[in-house]
This record gives C-alpha cells, structure tokens and sequence, in this order.
C-alpha cells in the first residue's frame, strides 16, 4: 500500500496515497476547484493556473492539479486571495479570446464560458487584446476547422495530438504574446501529418478547434424535393446519441434516433451497421484468402499480418507513418464507404431513383469520416458515394434545430433494406469489435462451427484502453477445402489509439512478432470514444459506452455477420460472390502513401 | 557623503594559474562530508538571484539515489543588466570547471553540462579551449568528469532551471510543474544540481580559504562576495566585485553621478528602489537580494519608460504557456499605456498593482511571479510618473 498522507482541505481532514494531487483529494470530499487545461486522459500541464489554491505557510498559491499533498498541508479552495486570483485569470483568458459566444459554434457547450458564468459578475476588468492579435481561422481542411482566436492555449490538444495519438501536428509555436498553437510551418490542417482523427476536438474547451459542419448542406437536402435522402447511422452513435441531449451516458438509444431521423425528414433511415456486416464477409474472405497465398501457394508477395481498414483516422496515419506497410491494409473500404457506393447503384436500381438525385448522409462518432468521404478513392459509384458526413455531436444540434423532444421519441425500427443488421456488426464500434466480428464469421466458414467461446463472446480480443491484446485462436477440425488451415494458431492484435497503433506497426516492422491480422482503431476505445461524439469524454464516460455496445449486442436475435438476411440478399441480387467483380468495383480501393510532415 | 570606500574583493578573478589545480586536486582527496560540512558552514547561497543554500541543494542531490546524475552550471546569462558570467567565463573559467567537478565529486554525478546563453557564442571557441585544458588537468588527477558545453538560442526563459532542461533535452523552452524539484528530478529526469557560473567559483574559493576565512566578508544572511554589473547612469560602469550586505546609499556614493534616482536591483525581474530608500536598502539576501545587475537611474530618465521597456521584455520573453504570465504581462503593458495616454483613469493603476500580485501568486515560475517586482515598485514609487 502507498504511504498515507493526511492533510486538510477547506477544515476537512481527509488521509490520501502520497503522489495524490491536492485536486485528486478534493475531489474525493466533492469540493469542486474549477479546472481548464486539466484533462483525466491527459498528462498535467498546469499551465491554465485557474485551479490555483491556497496553501497555508505558502507563500504563492499552487496549482491544485499539478501539486501532489504532503503531510500536515492545510489548503483552502475558497479563500479571498484563491477568488480574486481566479477571476483575474479567467478574465485574462477572456481578454485574449474571442468571446463572441453567441455566434459560436460551441456555444453552450464551452467550459470557458461555464467559468466565466460561475466566476464573473459582469465587470471588465482588463483591456481587450483582441483587436491587436492577427488570429487566424485554418479553414481549409473538411473535418476539422481550427480558430486561433477562440483559443485559450491550455495545449490539451497539444498533449492529445503527441501522447494518445504519436501524431503531434500540434504543437507550440512561438513565444510571449505570440504564443500559438500551431501546425508544420503553420500549413494548413489540411496538408500536415493530421488524421483528422477529432481528438483533439474532444478535447477542446472551447471553440478552437471544432468539427466542420455540414448541417445547413443536410437540411437543404432535405429540403429539396427533387432529391432522395438516405441516411446511414454508425454502430456508435446509437449509445452515444443520448448523451449530447440531455440523457446519462451508456444509454442506448437507437430506436429514438431512428424516429428522430425520421421526424428530421430523411426519405430512407438505414443502418451502417449493415455495411459493417458485409464488411466482415469481404474482410473475412480476404483475409482467408491471403492466408491461402501464404501458406499453400507460398506467395512472398502477400502482405501479412492484414490490418483492418474501417478507421479513417489510421488509414491517415499509415499513409503518413508506415507507407511501406500500405499492402497490409485490408482492401475492404469501411463500412461507410461500402454504404455509399451502394447507396447510389443497388439501392438507388432497386428504389427505382436515379442515383443523380440521391443524396447519401451518414452519422458517424468521426470527424476522420469527413476527410474520408472526400478522398478521391470515394466515388466508385460514378458520384461522391457519401456527401455529407454528421457527427453525433451534429446529429444533435439538427434534432435540437427541429425542436423535437428526443426522450419522448417512440422506438422505431430501420427501413429495409440495408436496414437490417447484427450484434457483430454493432460492435464494430467498440475496440476488438471488428477482430470479433470477424472471427464469429471467418471460423465459422473454416470449420462450419461456431467460435469456441461462450455466447460468441470472443473476451480475449477485447480491447482495452491503453494497452494492445494480442491473442491466438486455434483452428481445428476444418472444413475439407480449408485444410490448409488445420491447426493453424491465428495470431491477432488489437490496438486502440494512435500511440498503440505505432507501438504494433513498430513492433511488426522490427520483426518482433508474428500476427496474421491486427485490427486497429484510431480512437480510445474505438469508435465509441470516436472524435465526433459527445463532449466531454473520459475513461469513465467511455466505458459506459462500451457496456452499452455489447449489451446492444447481446439483445441482437442475430449475431453473425454472415447470416443477415440481407447480405445474403444482396450477393444474390447484386454482388454476387464475396471479392467478386463487383465487389472489387465498389467495396474495395487502395491508398497512397503521403509525406512524413 | 560616506567617508569610506567600499570593500572591493578579489576572490572570483583573482590569480589561480599558478595553483595548478591544487585545490580541485585538495578537495578531491577529502570526504564528501567533510565538503558540504565546509559548504555549509560559510552559508554560501546561490548567485543566480534566487539565492538558494547551496549545500542543501547538493546534499539533498547527493541523497537522491540514483547512479546517473548531473551538474549543470547556469550560463544562460540573460537578465537585462547582466554582464558578469560572461566576464568570469572569460577570464577565469577554470576555476568554473573545478567547481563542477567538485560538486560532481559531491553529489555522484559522472558527466557536467554547462549552458551557455545563446548571444555568448563568440566565446565558445576560447571557452572550448580552456575546456580542453580542464580535461587535462582532470586526466592528469585521475578525475573522470567530463564537462559539455551546450549552446542556447537565445530565450531568456531558459535561464529558468526547468526549461533550461527542456531545451537541453531538446523540447521546447517551458519551465516545469515543482515539484518534482531538480535535486530529484532535473535534466533527463535524473537528480540534478543546476547552480550559477559566479556559485561554482565561490564554491572553489571556499574551498581553498575554508569557511571561517570566506565568512569574514559579508553579513549573517549573506556570507561572502558578490560580482557585480553596473551599468546605466554611472561615470564608471563596469564588473565590480564588492562585499554583500553594504548599503544601497553607500553603492551609490561610490558608482553614481551624483544624479541618481532610482537604482534598479536585480534586473528587469528585481526591485527598483527611489533615491529616498536608498539609505535603508540593503544589498543581500535580507534586504534586495540581485543576480548581479544594478542599474542606476539618474532624473533625466522616465521611469515609465522605464517599466514599459521591462514590461515590453518580459511580454516577449515569456513562454507563453501560463496564463498570468502570459496575458499578464500585456495587460501590464498596455494597461499602463492607457493610464499615460489617459484612455484610462489613474485609478486603473491600482487594478494593475492587483493583477500583478496575482501573478505574483499564480505564475508557474519565476519569470511570471518576479514581474510584479519592477511593476509594483515602481509603480508606487514614481506613480506621478505614470499617470502624467
């Protein structure tokens, strides 16, 4: 056990682990000391100094996040000097931003202006800086859109960027007053090692860096009755939804959100969730097949491990930090893509609807989703296959523009078709969903049995937050046409996070270890702690999402990819086989390798 | 006028050559003990300004386990009025190496940095020299402390311990959270000492006289000699090395014009006192304690420039990553353009004083927190200044 510490906080004597911040042990007796550049998934800056306190025999007044107890300390939270040294720094904050908050995209939703609401009684202490500073908007990319002028510099996006993510496209730039959080050479989002992946958007205060929106584009859709508006909803959006308006998080709410989408005027509400489905039939064949090219035919061009290719956010960085590993992706394109090219040839033959006048949005936890729908690759179909991606954070805002009153929406059902779906596609959303999914399926066709696990539930591949799982099924007793694979140990990782993300590649690249297939998410947790969902996020948020995905899961009456009715509907009808002409047509691409900066 | 002059010293540039690294050689042979015990004893403390004991730093170093530690002397000389590293890395930086290579003997460390300021590169050729002939000598007394030279670029923020680190280990300038304090946790994370140029020469010189002889210049609170760099409005401006503990009135019998104002003490970051103090200020670690720069003022000066230019200086020196510091020292600047413009009431000074204080309070290192020194002085020292 850690050495105990006993100290006193605002004349309550509380005994804590030594290393325990004074913060950590104030919250523990619910004493609230506001906080900015404190972050739970983040390492402590202490640079926004607003969680200062007061230290008896101290003279100057730590900050409570970044200063760990020791014996006998006795510290007051509330005192005259603490009260006066906040609200002079909340008000130096604001004289350096943009408070224009009514006009903000954040508005309403920015811990800048909950402080200032707590803290400030009107006055305006300090000068305005605003009008002197050359701030600038970086509004070239299409996912993320950061504004200078609205940043409080606390460099929570900062340490996002560089230690969950290894990606550090932000960074600090100059000094003083000229202080900035910038990019490469101050390029462009756009044009810097950036993965669009949201994180730092997550994690954001206030309104510096945001999402690109694309609202006012979905509603003139909508409003055009020349056009057919269909809408897909990814697997993580339906336990996260709830909590951008108003209900607890780990609330699953996807016959709500289908209403509302509804209630919202889209002609066809459809489920991503199917794509993922077909997804994990493609993958899987694929990924046998490669195992094939390996170990029958011998083939040293086949590039293993595979690696999965659902997130956008790590396609970004595998093009930027391991090019050469480009052949190891899987070359399935994620299931929004997959929906989209679909979305405006089978489904617009069978609606009888001309795919000119089809319009395909997606839901998405992802801001990376944004930058994927406008890749070149993308248009498979003869048209943009997806052109316009929401997050669930928009999908809010549109449900809130229309004035509906989420809770008290009925449960309603998807549209068939490209409505129906199962539990392996739902967990797509959480980190090891998609090596699962893809599992219940692949063993399946191997051996025509079941996954040895208990209720399908594969724990072992499982991820967790900040750690990579490695695991290694045994194929036994396979069918004759796959006896290749007979006693073959399939080796599999899974990895959540960027900075995880580099760890497996470094790992493979170094020879290190020997997987046949790692799936790879670019957010924590996955697609449920996504860049496009609900601020705030922590670990604690995150996990109720993750209970909710499989409890989503378990409640499936199906809950293997390959036996949903309509995928086996649409290679009757459409596809054909799994890797057929048409598939490679539309379900499949390959990406480009880009530069190091 | 006082009668007598005052105590002009001569330990830190006084003749060593023909020691032939004696003393390093002395010290080396006695207990690590038996050093700190001597440290301790002459109550040296520490000549960047700060004026930290320097035998706790080193013991408290020392205690720290650990098999890698460090020395690192502070040659990030950018205190505006500061001139007096440079000088001594000049003239006698051997006697700077053997300091270092006592204290490495001291706290267990195998290998010496020192950080020398960005703008003092014109010395690194001739200071590279002497180097080599350290490690001679080293070689020559079995010593196996390497010493490395490391260049800044030129922030005056990495003379701040903690981000003089970072920019060593090659990450941006920006000081720390302390704790963890250098002794346990310094460069590359490993126990550290990080002292001033003139802390390592006076750690030698004690060395060679012994506490009670170095104890018998300066007061209680403030043993020793300090090195000083005096400049401004002075008929004699110039490195002087002068006893602690005199008088402001008397420094400025000797070095003013007969003029002065104001004598600023310590630099932008220090106190500036008005001529009607000068009798009560003392110059040391119980009075205005300064790094070295006293800059004298005489009544043609604005002392709202003055401030404005300090205020200009530590707007652009900042890091930039705390808040007080950072807007604070705009809004000081502008703030106190406004009351002289008018656009602003007098009254708004006294909200100024206020915010300082809070930097003083709140800043995450010292540049922020020692703002409030020139501001609130001379402020309330030169208030009609200010305003008209």
């Amino acid at each position: 056990m850690a050495k105990q510490i006993n100290l006193t906080i605002d004349g309550i004597a509380i005994t804590v682990d030594e290393g325990t911040t004074i913060l950590e042990a104030a919250r523990k007796l619910n004493i609230h000391i506001p906080t900015l550049c404190y972050h739970e998934d983040l390492c402590v800056a202490g640079n926004c100094r607003v969680c200062v306190v007061e230290q008896e025999k101290v003279k100057n007044l730590p900050a409570s996040c970044a200063m760990p107890v020791s014996e006998g300390m006795v510290i007051h939270t509330n005192s005259m000097k603490v009260r006066l040294a906040r609200k002079h720094i909340v008000e130096l904050l604001l004289s350096e931003h943009n408070a224009d908050c009514t006009k903000c995209y954040k508005n309403g939703n920015c811990e800048l202006q909950g402080l200032a609401s707590q803290m400030l009684t009107g006055d305006h202490l300090f000068l305005d800086l605003v009008p002197e500073k050359n701030y600038t908007i970086d509004m070239f990319n299409t996912a993320i859109i950061k504004d200078d002028s609205r940043c409080i510099r606390c460099q929570r996006c900062v340490r996002t960027c560089e230690e969950l993510q290894s990606v550090s496209a932000l960074g600090v730039a100059y000094k003083g007053d000229k202080m900035k959080i910038s990019t490469f050479f101050e390029h462009s989002l756009f044009e810097v090692v950036c993965t669009n992946c949201g994180q730092c958007v997550n994690r954001c205060p206030t309104g510096a860096l945001i999402e690109r929106n694309y609202i006012d584009q979905v509603w003139d859709a909508i409003y055009d009755p020349g056009k057919h508006v269909v809408v897909q909803t990814a697997p993580a959006v339906r336990i996260a939804l709830g909590e951008a308006l108003g209900l607890p998080p780990g609330k699953i709410v996807t016959g709500k959100m289908v209403a509302a989408l509804r209630r919202l005027g889209f002609s066809s509400v459809l489920d991503t969730d199917f794509t993922a489905d077909l997804t994990i039939i493609e993958e899987g064949h694929e990924l046998l097949t490669r195992l094939k090219k390996a170990l029958v035919d011998k083939d040293p061009t086949v590039a293993l491990p595979m690696a999965t290719s659902c997130s956008p956010g790590w396609i970004k960085f595998i093009e930027h930090t391991f090019p050469e590993y480009l052949p190891n992706l899987s070359t399935c394109k994620s299931p929004q893509q997959m929906f989209g090219a679909l979305a405006k040839t089978y489904y617009a033959q069978k609606r009888k609807l001309d795919p000119r006048n089809v319009v395909s949005v997606s839901i998405m936890p992802c801001t990376a989703k944004k930058f994927e729908a406008n890749r070149p690759e993308m248009r498979s179909s003869g048209f943009k296959d997806v052109d316009y991606v929401l997050t669930t954070r928009e999908l809010a805002i549109m449900i809130k523009q229309a004035g509906l009153e989420f809770d008290e929406l009925p449960e309603e059902k998807y549209d068939s078709f490209m409505g129906a779906s199962t539990g392996a596609a739902v967990i797509f959303g959480s980190t090891g969903g998609v090596m699962e999914a893809a599992l219940r399926t692949a063993y399946e066709i191997v051996t025509g049995r079941e996954v040895p696990f208990d209720g399908l539930n594969i724990i072992p591949v499982r991820g967790t937050e900040g750690e990579i799982r490695e695991a290694t099924i045994k194929i036994e007793k396979v069918k004759p046409e796959w006896s290749f694979l007979e006693g073959v140990e399939l080796k599999c990782a899974v990895a959540n996070g960027l900075a995880h993300a580099k760890t497996v590649m470094q790992n493979v690249k170094d020879g290190k270890v020997n997987y046949h297939f790692i799936e790879i998410m670019a957010c924590p947790g996955g697609c449920l702690g996504g860049g496009g969902q609900p601020i705030p996020t922590s670990p604690e948020i995150r996990s109720k999402r993750k209970m909710a995905i499989y409890q989503e899961d378990m409640g499936m009456p199906i809950r293997k990819s390959h036996e949903n009715p309509e995928i086996a509907e649409i290679y009757k009808e459409f596809l054909e086989k799994p890797l057929g002409h048409k598939s490679h047509e539309l379900l499949h691409t390959h990406y480009t390798p880009r530069k190091r900066y | 006028m006082s009668e007598q002059t005052l105590k002009r010293v001569d330990l830190i540039f006084g003749e060593y050559s023909s020691e032939k690294y004696k003393v390093l050689a002395n010290t080396l042979h006695r207990s690590n003990e038996e050093i700190l015990k001597d440290l301790l004893e002459s109550g040296l403390r520490g000549r960047g300004g700060a004026g930290f004991p320097t035998a706790m730093k080193w013991k408290f170093t020392a205690e720290t386990p650990g098999d890698e530690k460090y020395v690192i002397c502070n040659a990030d000389e950018g205190e505006p009025g500061t001139f007096k590293d440079r000088e001594i890395l000049s003239r006698v930086p051997r006697k700077v190496f053997s300091g270092m290579a006592i204290c490495g003997k001291v706290i267990g460390a195998r290998k010496g940095y020192m950080y020398l300021r960005g703008e003092y590169r014109f010395m690194l050729p001739e200071l590279q020299k002497e180097l080599d002939i350290y490690h001679e000598h080293a070689k020559n007394l079995g010593l196996n402390f390497p010493i490395e030279i490391r260049m800044g670029s030129g922030a005056y923020i990495c003379g701040e311990e903690s981000a003089l680190f970072e920019s060593m280990e090659g990450g941006r300038g920006e000081p720390r959270n302390k704790p963890p304090y250098p002794t346990t946790s310094g460069f590359m994370k490993k126990p550290t000492v990080i002292n001033n140029v003139e802390t390592f020469v006076n750690v030698l010189m004690i060395m060679r006289l012994g506490p009670e002889q170095y104890k018998k210049l300066g007061t209680t609170d403030s043993r020793g000699s300090k090195v000083f760099s005096v400049s401004g409005d002075t008929p004699i401006p110039g490195i002087y090395e002068l006893e602690l503990g005199m008088s402001l009135d008397r420094f400025v019998d000797e070095f003013g014009d007969g003029d002065t104002k104001a004598v600023q003490v310590g630099g932008a970051s220090g106190f500036c006192v008005p001529r009607k103090k000068f009798k009560d200020t003392i110059i040391g670690f119980e009075g205005v304690p300064t790094g070295g720069s006293m800059m004298i003022f005489n009544s043609s000066r604005s002392m709202y420039n003055v401030l404005h230019n300090y205020l200009e200086f530590f707007e652009e020196e900042s890091c930039g990553q705390c808040t007080p510091c950072r807007v604070g020292c705009q809004q000081l600047r502008k703030g106190i353009e406004a009351v002289k413009k008018g656009e602003k009431k007098a009254l708004y000074l006294d909200q100024l004083m206020k915010l300082s204080e809070s930097m003083k309070l709140t800043a995450k290192c010292g540049l922020g927190q020692s703002v409030a020194n020139s501001f609130s002085s001379i402020v309330n020292n030169f208030k009609e200044e200010m305003i008209y």
